[in-house]
């Protein structure tokens, strides 16, 4: 069975790999390699699987998923700028692919539940650019 | 990883099998086989696979990947009545076919080197949607 919670956050980004070009970098990103970023309502959604439990019926507490999801990816990303703020952004460009890869890899290790695991971390960049991660090992 | 990308067109279509009398034809697909015909705002999410590119931190260059989407779906099926306009549109224009002609169409001339083209998923209404998974998930 599948469950999944979503949360949103607000942030600013800049796609810019300091190893190229300036004229590189505009013709890979275009206006996403603008010199002072820019911002995005990005939406996350968390899939766990897993069975429900016989006493309680539930695959998760929702309210500690919740406060997880907070704790490690909005109360970190939410209002911030993701190359200046949010490692490891500084170094790995910003790309919905690696911003969605970094959400995993902070939740993963928090959502190892007796009943259930962490199985998709899917990160609208807008309504119409998403991205779908999960690891393999972790299924 | 997956990357979607949505893209929206509408289309008219009638909903009629050549093979099936005018009878059978309203019994299988009632108010959809209506002799004009009638119109959806499809959604299409067009998914690819791969792992991001370590120079760009990209799967597919998403501004490619529109051009592609545009030049072999949308220049088609946008404003267009998918029974008369579509050129070799095989069967009837169910949303299923849709799908199947979309995915074709797609893999014909497949330009993105190291990202396959994973699914394909058409909204026809809010209430009916196809998956077409291309790939083994």
């Amino acid at each position: 069975m599948l469950i999944t919670r979503k949360a949103e956050f607000s942030a600013s980004h800049r796609c810019y790999n300091a190893e190229l070009s300036e004229a590189e970098n505009r013709d890979l990103y275009g206006e996403r390699a603008s010199s002072h970023g820019h911002g995005h309502n990005y939406v996350v959604e968390v899939t766990l699987e897993g069975e429900p439990d016989n006493i309680t019926g539930m695959v998760v507490d929702l309210k500690l998923l919740k406060q997880i999801l907070h704790e490690h990816v909005v109360d970190v990303m939410d209002h911030r700028h993701l190359n200046h703020e949010v490692a490891p952004f500084d170094k790995v460009v910003p790309t919905v692919e690696n911003v969605a890869r970094e959400i995993w890899r902070r939740l993963e290790p928090q959502l190892r539940f007796p009943h259930a695991r962490l199985h998709n971390v899917r990160l609208y960049e807008t309504a119409d650019l998403y991205v779908d991660y999960a690891e393999a090992a972790a299924k | 990883m997956r990357v979607t990308r949505v893209y929206r067109f509408a289309a008219s279509h009638r909903l009629h099998a050549a093979s099936l009398s005018s009878d059978q034809n309203t019994e299988l697909y009632g108010k959809c086989n209506n002799p004009y015909g009638h119109g959806h705002d499809y959604i299409l999410h067009v998914s690819v696979t791969g792992e991001p590119d370590r120079r760009t931190g990209r799967v597919v260059d998403i501004a490619a990947l529109d051009r592609y989407v545009h030049e072999r779906l949308l220049r088609l099926y946008d404003h267009s009545d998918l029974n008369l306009d579509v050129p070799d549109f095989a069967g009837v224009p169910t949303t299923e076919n849709l799908a199947v002609d979309s995915a074709e169409r797609l893999r014909q001339a497949w330009p993105f080197q190291g990202a396959s083209l994973d699914r394909v998923f058409i909204q026809e209404t809010d209430r009916n949607t196809i998956e077409l998974q291309l790939t083994k998930g």
